[in-house]
């Protein structure tokens, strides 16, 4: 039990402990902030020369997670690529993966102008009641941006946020940090539902978890 | 005879200056002037080190003013080049010498610096990483020329750190800008004066009279210690007394949160509200300036102090020093008795409060090795770390354009790098420009590019975020601690991890009074004071202390000879003799170790007395063998006496798990995935300059911007397992770790196995659980706990999973 089934607006979703969605019904993989090219960016502003293996890596995750699902339909939720110039760079890479599934790129902060991508572009995808997009507005929809995540048991986790609105879903790409889900923002949009934390296998908590037994077993540990 | 005050190698108004002051000038103090090259002095505190460093640069200033820069002061600690500009401020007022006198820390403001830059002062006072930044600017040459003397102070404390390393780089580069450089380095005493010698580059060693022998002794309290716990309190009001008895006293207590806990309990009994000051590195600086500045004006009775106030500052009268809880290692010890007599030809006055039973233990040892005149040894290879040299290059790289083959000469001349190989020294060039990645990713945005033969930094913007990298030190993530909701005053800074650990309403203590956390807001904790309520937290780590190995084998001797018992007090004995009777008093020449459960998991304790790199060892390696059979370890703890495991599942039968015969089958991989090289990995990615250092204010929303360094260790090891930062890493990771052989040796000579099960935590164990440096383990165990935790939260919130549900 890798991964985990919930409901969602009626639907029923699949979440992946790789931090992908799987929606059975529209046989689409559904990814959010998968920031590729990432380090490059860094590198060409003179910053740090990060490991370049980064884009690969999320690339190679992709690829499992869209044959274990035998997916059509593959959606990200915008912050694709971390500006224009990687999206250029990854050329060979993106129609490989345009050739394999249908592909939509909805646009998001990092990379919000139409690049000629192959493939479809799109401001938001409105499917089955609910809309695809990259931040989260007027229920109810699928977004990514905020990279949401819990602590659990002495770690800190990549999470998807289920509320009744909103489903958030937490960042796929690697060099990527996280905003609690205790913070105002997140919690305004999902005050209370449920929450299924992604790593060596996907686990469900309820939104707000109750107290942690770490907590109550006292400070020294 | 001549003339008592006159000294042939001194100027005659310093003579006078010596003769008004009645004093003699030491022997060491005039052998130094005499030093025609570089020397180094070892003299005890109080010995008049700095005034023989200092020396020199006053008499040649009594020919009239030197032409710029003349004497750069080098000092680990900020508060040290305060100290210093006012201890100098006096003979050369006294002499009436026109010498411009100006410190230059991170706490020197933006105006004077730059002011510095364009007219240096005449003697410059400053730190190490002070020092790296100036030299990245263009400007280093013009500020440097005139260059005459270098005096490096509490050389002793630089060395044993990559600071050290840093800074004899940052020398060598000096003596390219001003050739006939002369070097003085001022040290408390060590074992090996030459190595200290050798990591100068070669240097005249001085030694100054060592003085007489400390007064040292434990104190005598009314109460006799408790059985576990590090805070002193059961001491206050004794130690209240003495405080009253003396003139100056200092109480030295070995953690932040320690001294915040016996400030508490000193004003709790201080009846006749003697003014007492409480300093650490955790309390804002002004908080910590008003108390250096009322303690040099003689204002206080009595300071509290952790590290902060460690290395050599001159508070002139101090006349007894307290030291609260058993000093960890002998040298420290001896350093902080220097501190309570200014005038060394009196013997100093020192006692000890064992904070716990056990310390008693380490009390006695640490008195016995005093007596015999033991030093324990310095814990660090003479080889310079290539991280360091990495960030030097980019800081160099700053000032201008760099020549490989000018650069790796001047670089070999540095001490700690005298040995380095070209090899070494290309790679560590390679990874700073282009990141030194099998796959060349960077062709187009290399950091550092070849131009006319000369490496130039390819965006001079990039020279901003290097400056701001600079240094050596890797503190955990602070977050300053402020007073009420928006710009309240600031009262000090605690660690991140520990932040993250308080719920609102939780109350602990900082800058001695209790608080209570509202928030975290902007990266920045909010609090209440809370003036009458007990602190609910009083842990928050402060640094950690190693015993030393020295040390843990005298504690060992002590426990295995009953006869040796007689020098202990009573109520030890019979704390030694419940240890015997609820689990196994540990000999010299076993294996002895217990098992107890508390709070729902399982512990498991091993004394070795074998020094914290053994069992650090010993924890990686029984932590795989634990993993492998099933009884998912959780972390450990290594100290210097023991080693103690936590997992969900109890060791029963320790033998197999001791077992010497394929103790490193399978080690390769559990070693690379482990905190310990993560940890090690942040730190060096952080020098190297790899990463940005997170500097205050600079992450206003800590959203998605940072991520964690262990991100890019697992993609380094999984995609480039051969890149120098992970060799780097490797290689620190096992200087802290003893090396398998002397292991599998040690459980073959000592094939007894003492184990017990006691019903609960021993007394031998109650300060393990306290120790901090924890090592997690991720591995079965902690899948475990997530999995049983989130099936706890769902059924606690009236939740179950369908069945149908997961897929």
């Amino acid at each position: 039990m890798t991964h985990l089934g919930f409901q969602f607006q009626g639907q029923d979703f699949v979440a992946r402990a790789s931090g992908a969605l799987f929606w059975p019904v529209e046989q689409a993989l559904i990814v959010a902030d998968l920031h590729l090219g990432k380090s490059e960016r860094m590198a060409r502003r003179g910053g740090a020369l990060l490991p370049p293996f980064e884009t690969r890596a999320t690339l190679e995750r992709l690829s499992i997670d869209l044959e274990e699902t035998r997916a059509a339909h593959l959606i990200a939720l915008g912050d694709t690529f971390d500006d224009d110039i990687a999206a250029h760079s990854l050329a060979s890479e993106i129609t490989a993966l345009c050739a394999r599934v249908q592909v939509t790129w909805i646009a998001g902060n990092h990379d919000p102008g139409p690049a000629d991508l192959p493939g479809q572009q799109a401001g938001e995808l409105h499917l089955q009641g609910i809309s695809l997009r990259h931040i989260a507005g007027e229920s109810f929809d699928i977004t990514g941006h905020y990279h949401p995540k819990i602590r659990i048991a002495g770690q800190r986790l990549p999470v998807f946020l289920i509320g009744r609105q909103h489903l958030i879903l937490p960042a796929y790409g690697l060099y990527t940090g996280g905003l609690d889900w205790q913070d105002p923002v997140l919690q305004a949009l999902v005050p209370e539902g449920r929450a299924i934390v992604t790593g060596p296998r996907a686990l469900m908590l309820p939104l707000p978890p109750p107290a942690q037994a770490s907590a109550r077993r006292g400070k020294w540990r | 005879m001549r003339d008592m005050t006159d000294h042939p190698d001194l100027p005659k108004p310093v003579s006078r200056w010596f003769a008004t002051q009645g004093w003699q000038p030491h022997d060491h103090q005039l052998a130094m002037m005499q030093a025609r090259g570089d020397s180094l002095l070892i003299a005890p505190t109080g010995g008049g080190k700095t005034l023989a460093g200092f020396l020199p640069t006053l008499a040649q200033a009594c020919a009239g003013p030197p032409a710029g820069l003349h004497t750069l002061y080098v000092s680990p600690l900020k508060a040290l080049t305060h100290d210093i500009g006012r201890n100098l401020a006096r003979p050369v007022a006294d002499l009436g010498l026109a010498l411009r006198i100006e410190d230059r820390t991170g706490d020197t403001g933006a105006t004077q610096r730059a002011r510095q830059r364009v007219d240096p002062p005449h003697i410059l006072l400053t730190t190490p990483e002070s020092l790296a930044l100036m030299l990245s600017y263009p400007e280093a040459p013009r500020i440097f020329a005139s260059l005459k003397r270098v005096v490096i102070d509490e050389i002793h404390a630089l060395a044993v750190s990559k600071r050290g390393d840093q800074l004899m780089l940052g020398l060598a580069r000096l003596r390219q800008l001003a050739p006939d450089l002369q070097v003085a380095g001022l040290s408390a005493t060590v074992e090996n004066p030459q190595a200290l010698a050798d990591f100068m580059g070669g240097a005249e060693v001085f030694h100054a009279d060592p003085g007489p022998a400390p007064d040292i002794a434990m104190f005598p309290t009314v109460l006799a210690p408790p059985w576990s716990g590090a805070g002193g309190g059961y001491a206050a009001r004794d130690v209240m007394r003495a405080i009253a008895a003396a003139r100056l006293t200092l109480v030295f207590i070995n953690t932040r949160a320690q001294a915040e806990l016996f400030f508490q309990a000193l004003w709790a009994v201080n009846d006749d509200n003697l003014p007492i000051g409480l300093h650490h590195g955790s309390l804002a600086r002004d908080a910590r300036r008003r108390v250096e500045a009322a303690m040099a004006a003689g204002d206080l009775r009595a300071v509290v102090a952790t590290g902060s106030l460690d290395l050599g500052l001159d508070w002139g009268d101090v006349d007894l020093v307290i030291q609260i809880g058993a000093p960890r290692n002998i040298k420290r010890l001896v350093q902080r008795i220097g501190r309570a007599n200014h005038r060394y030809d009196a013997p100093s006055r020192a006692r000890i409060v064992p904070a716990n039973r056990f310390e008693i233990l380490e009390c006695v040892a640490a008195l016995q090795a005093v007596e015999a005149g033991e030093l324990d040894s310095d814990g660090r290879s003479g080889l310079g770390a290539l991280d360091v040299l990495c960030q030097h290059i980019l800081t160099l790289a700053c000032a201008g354009p760099l020549d490989a083959d000018q650069l790796f000469a001047e670089v070999t001349q540095a001490g700690p790098y005298a040995s380095l190989t070209r090899a070494d020294f290309n790679a560590c060039l390679d990874f700073v420009a282009t990141g030194g990645y099998a796959l060349r990713a960077y062709d187009r945005w290399q950091r550092l590019v070849l131009r006319d033969g000369l490496w130039h930094l390819r965006d001079p913007r990039a020279a901003r975020d290097i400056r701001m990298n600079i240094g050596t030190i890797v503190a955990p993530e602070l977050l300053s601690v402020r007073r009420g909701p928006r710009g309240g005053a600031p009262l000090g800074e605690i660690e991140e991890v520990f932040a993250a650990s308080l719920s609102p309403g939780d109350t602990f203590l900082i800058g001695g009074q209790t608080v209570r956390y509202d928030r975290l807001r902007d990266m920045v904790v909010e609090v209440t004071p809370q003036p009458d309520k007990t602190p609910k937290i009083a842990v928050f780590n402060g640094l950690k202390m190693a015993t030393s190995t020295e040390l843990s084998a005298r504690v060992l001797a002590l426990i295995g000879d009953p006869v040796a018992w007689d020098s202990l007090p009573a109520d030890t004995r019979d704390w030694l003799d419940l240890q015997a009777r609820i689990a196994t008093l540990p000999r010299p020449g076993t294996m002895t170790c217990e098992s107890f459960a508390r709070g729902g998991w399982w512990y498991f304790a091993l004394y070795s007395f074998a020094g914290r790199n053994a069992n650090q060892t010993l924890g990686l390696l029984l932590t795989h063998r634990m993993e492998g059979a099933g009884l998912a370890p959780l972390g450990f703890v290594a100290t210097d006496y023991a080693l103690l495991i936590w997992s969900l599942e109890p060791v029963r039968d320790p033998a197999p798990l001791l077992d010497p015969e394929g103790l490193r089958d399978g080690m390769e991989d559990w070693l690379a995935g482990n905190a310990v090289m993560k940890r090690t990995f942040r730190a060096v990615a952080t020098v190297a300059g790899l990463i940005q250092r997170n500097l205050p204010g600079a992450r206003k929303s800590g959203k998605q911007a940072t991520f964690s360094t262990d991100i890019l260790y697992d993609t380094l090891r999984k995609f480039d397992p051969d890149h120098l930062l992970l060799q780097i890493t490797r290689a620190e990771s096992m200087r802290g770790l003893a090396d398998y052989g002397r292991i599998e040796e040690m459980l073959r000579t000592r094939p007894r196995i003492v184990h017990s099960m006691p019903p609960h935590v021993t007394p031998f164990a109650a300060p393990l659980m306290l120790e901090a440096g924890r090592i997690p383990i991720r591995g079965a165990g902690q899948a475990r706990l997530l999995e049983e935790e989130a099936v706890r939260m769902m059924r606690e919130a009236g939740l179950h999973l369908d069945e149908d549900c997961a897929i």
